[in-house]
């Protein structure tokens, strides 16, 4: 195995680890404080991968472009909240498990009319699109660091918000018990809202930071979606700091365990049962993972207190 | 004796099914045959879903892994019978009970697991555990992996029918589908039965009062995903191929909402949802290219409004029991 080859897998999945974070923030939130299942999350982070296509596009450049497509989704999440979602707080789980389904079909159906079925492609702007050396002989992209750095700094801005302000500190008492905090008489609709639109950013800015990687295309948020649930399912439903570390423990083991398990199936079985036995295993480890921590505390590593 | 509404109405669309290959044939578009062949099929995975969703209250959200699993027996079976000769793989008897057999293990695995887990948290395990088989069939590369595996051959029931003959398949899927019901039936009406409902209504209280509902449970995931894995070994038999999109989250997806817009917990609706869906899913496209932009606003409309699905726009049930 070689160790420069690992040191980079490691940064790359501490990259996507810091990117399911940025969702799995957001839908832990909501899913602790509102006791919602919104699979229509990883349409929002579709919508913020084709707004800042879009911006971009106009404006011409990446950074502007991204700094309008924040707000859009935003906007895009306040508008889902007040006109589809509201409704189903008092519902069942099973409801909103349609409802937003129906939301991503629709999601899905309206990029096609309107960008095309096609996917398409974000360049980078020039400064973003180097790599610097950070170790002797490693080059690494400087736009993957920086996706680093931007996750590390939006986590800590969610720590502060949630640890120091007054807002946060409703927001972790509606974590613990909503109706208390509703009976305290805090506006819980406004806050409701308030946590929607902020999950609903921090999803269109993982959506934004992953277009230049990936391809802008219809179904992008659903294939995320799935490993965002798995990340907040293994780090407790409503916890902040679960999701963080959920999400870096998925996302490590997802790059690592790809670039790694093929030699090490090696070294246990015949080449080829190896060679067909690698893939599948490691597409199949983060639920496998997911699995385990559920068998063994069925409600996840870090469940909130007072949940 | 009068018969109520409901009654009437299942008897007819039980009679006009079994009438559709005839009809089809006489005004030569035997495309029918394929398109209810099909809803006969996935009617059967409702019905299995159903009973753990509209009675047990387990919310399988990978319930279409259980397709796969009955699709990839008799895709595999085939294949070996097909490209090695064993002449015992391409025995329709030995598949079927290869179909259950699997489908029973994995049921019961999964089950034991997820049936700890409540709430959201089933919702979110038994997600997991379908996007791993769907994984597995990915990566199982000699049969074809992402691309899927085509079947020369469908299963044949040497002495009794095969499965080739496009409308004999058909009443073997009637068959199947009348025969789950009927399972469905006793069932729910059984102790058995009573003490599955008696746990989604009040799983506390049944355990207070002297039931261990985890096995109770369990069973039912298993009925179920046997019932399910027969609708996928004879949906492989239908359309003559096998891939892993057919255990896709979205087919799970699909078949939760086939059960919720037929009326979930009712005998009959898991029937009226299938044939409403996939007659939607048959005309929309040709009215709209973008169907899907209406059918997820409807979707939502459904849930808000249309609480007790297609079954209660018959009347209210006998026994309502929630």
């Amino acid at each position: 195995m070689n160790w420069l080859l690992l040191f980079e897998q490691i940064l790359n999945g501490i990259q996507l680890g810091l990117l399911l974070f940025l969702l799995a923030a957001g839908l832990t939130l909501i899913f602790g404080i509102m006791d919602l299942v919104n699979l229509a999350h990883g349409s929002l982070y579709m919508m913020g991968a084709y707004f800042a296509y879009s911006f971009a596009g106009w404006t011409d450049s990446f950074v502007i472009g991204v700094l309008l497509a924040l707000p859009a989704t935003l906007l895009l999440g306040i508008v889902v909240e007040v006109v589809a979602l509201r409704t189903l707080y008092d519902r069942n789980h099973l409801d909103q498990v349609l409802a937003t389904f129906g939301l991503i079909l629709f999601f899905n159906e309206l990029v096609r009319i309107i960008w095309g079925p096609a996917g398409l492609d974000l360049p980078l702007p020039d400064f973003l699109n180097t790599s610097v050396e950070i170790l002797p002989g490693i080059p690494y992209p400087t736009y993957r660091l920086a996706v680093i750095a931007v996750g590390l700094l939006v986590a800590l801005f969610l720590y502060l918000l949630v640890a120091r302000t007054r807002i946060g500190m409703l927001i972790r008492a509606g974590a613990s018990n909503r109706e208390m905090v509703g009976a305290l008489g805090v506006d819980i609709k406004l806050l409701y809202t308030i946590v929607f639109g902020l999950g609903a950013a921090l999803a269109g800015l993982a959506g934004m930071m992953a277009a230049p990687i990936l391809t802008v295309e219809v179904g992008m948020g659903e294939r995320i979606l799935i490993d965002t649930f798995v990340v907040i399912v293994i780090g407790g439903i409503g916890s902040i700091r679960g999701a963080f570390l959920a999400a870096l423990i998925i996302g490590l083991i997802d790059t690592v365990g790809r670039s790694i398990l093929p030699d090490l199936l090696n070294l246990m079985l015949p080449q080829a049962a190896a060679s067909t036995a690698a893939p599948a295993l490691s597409s199949m480890l983060t639920y496998v993972l997911m699995a385990l921590v559920l068998a063994i505390r069925p409600a996840g590593l870090f469940p909130p207190r007072g949940a | 004796m009068t018969l109520s509404v409901r009654s009437v109405t299942v008897i007819l669309v039980l009679l006009g099914l079994a009438l559709v290959p005839p009809i089809a044939s006489w005004v030569d578009q035997g495309y029918y045959t394929v398109l209810f062949a099909r809803m006969l099929i996935m009617s059967i995975a409702a019905i299995a879903l159903n009973l753990i969703l509209g009675f047990g209250g387990m919310v399988s959200f990978g319930h279409a892994a259980f397709l796969g699993v009955g699709g990839y027996v008799a895709g595999i079976f085939i294949f070996h019978y097909f490209e090695d000769g064993a002449e015992w793989m391409g025995n329709g008897y030995v598949q079927l009970a290869a179909t259950i057999v699997a489908s029973a293990l994995v049921a019961l695995f999964i089950g034991a697991i997820c049936l700890r887990t409540r709430g959201v948290y089933f919702i979110m395990i038994t997600l997991a555990f379908g996007q791993m088989l769907f994984f597995v069939a990915v990566g199982l590369e000699i049969y074809g992996g992402d691309d899927g595996l085509s079947l020369y051959t469908r299963s044949e029931f040497p002495g009794l029918f095969d499965l080739n003959d496009r409308t004999t398949l058909y009443y073997v899927s009637y068959g199947t589908m009348l025969a789950c019901l009927l399972v469905s039936w006793r069932l729910i009406n059984s102790r058995f039965g009573m003490v599955l409902r008696g746990a989604r209504l009040n799983d506390r209280r049944m355990k207070a009062i002297g039931f261990p509902t985890y096995p109770y449970r369990l069973v039912a995931f298993v009925i179920s995903g046997v019932m399910t894995g027969i609708a996928g070994f004879l949906l492989a038999n239908q359309t003559d191929f096998v891939s892993p999109s057919m255990m896709h989250w979205t087919k799970s997806g699909d078949l939760i909402i086939i059960v919720v817009l037929g009326g979930m917990g009712t005998l009959f609706g898991p029937l009226f949802g299938t044939i409403a869906y996939l007659l939607l899913e048959d005309i929309l496209p040709s009215i709209t290219e973008s169907w899907q932009l209406f059918f997820g606003p409807m979707l939502i409309l459904v849930v808000l409004f249309a609480r007790g699905g297609i079954d209660s726009l018959l009347g209210p049930r006998s026994r309502p029991d929630d």
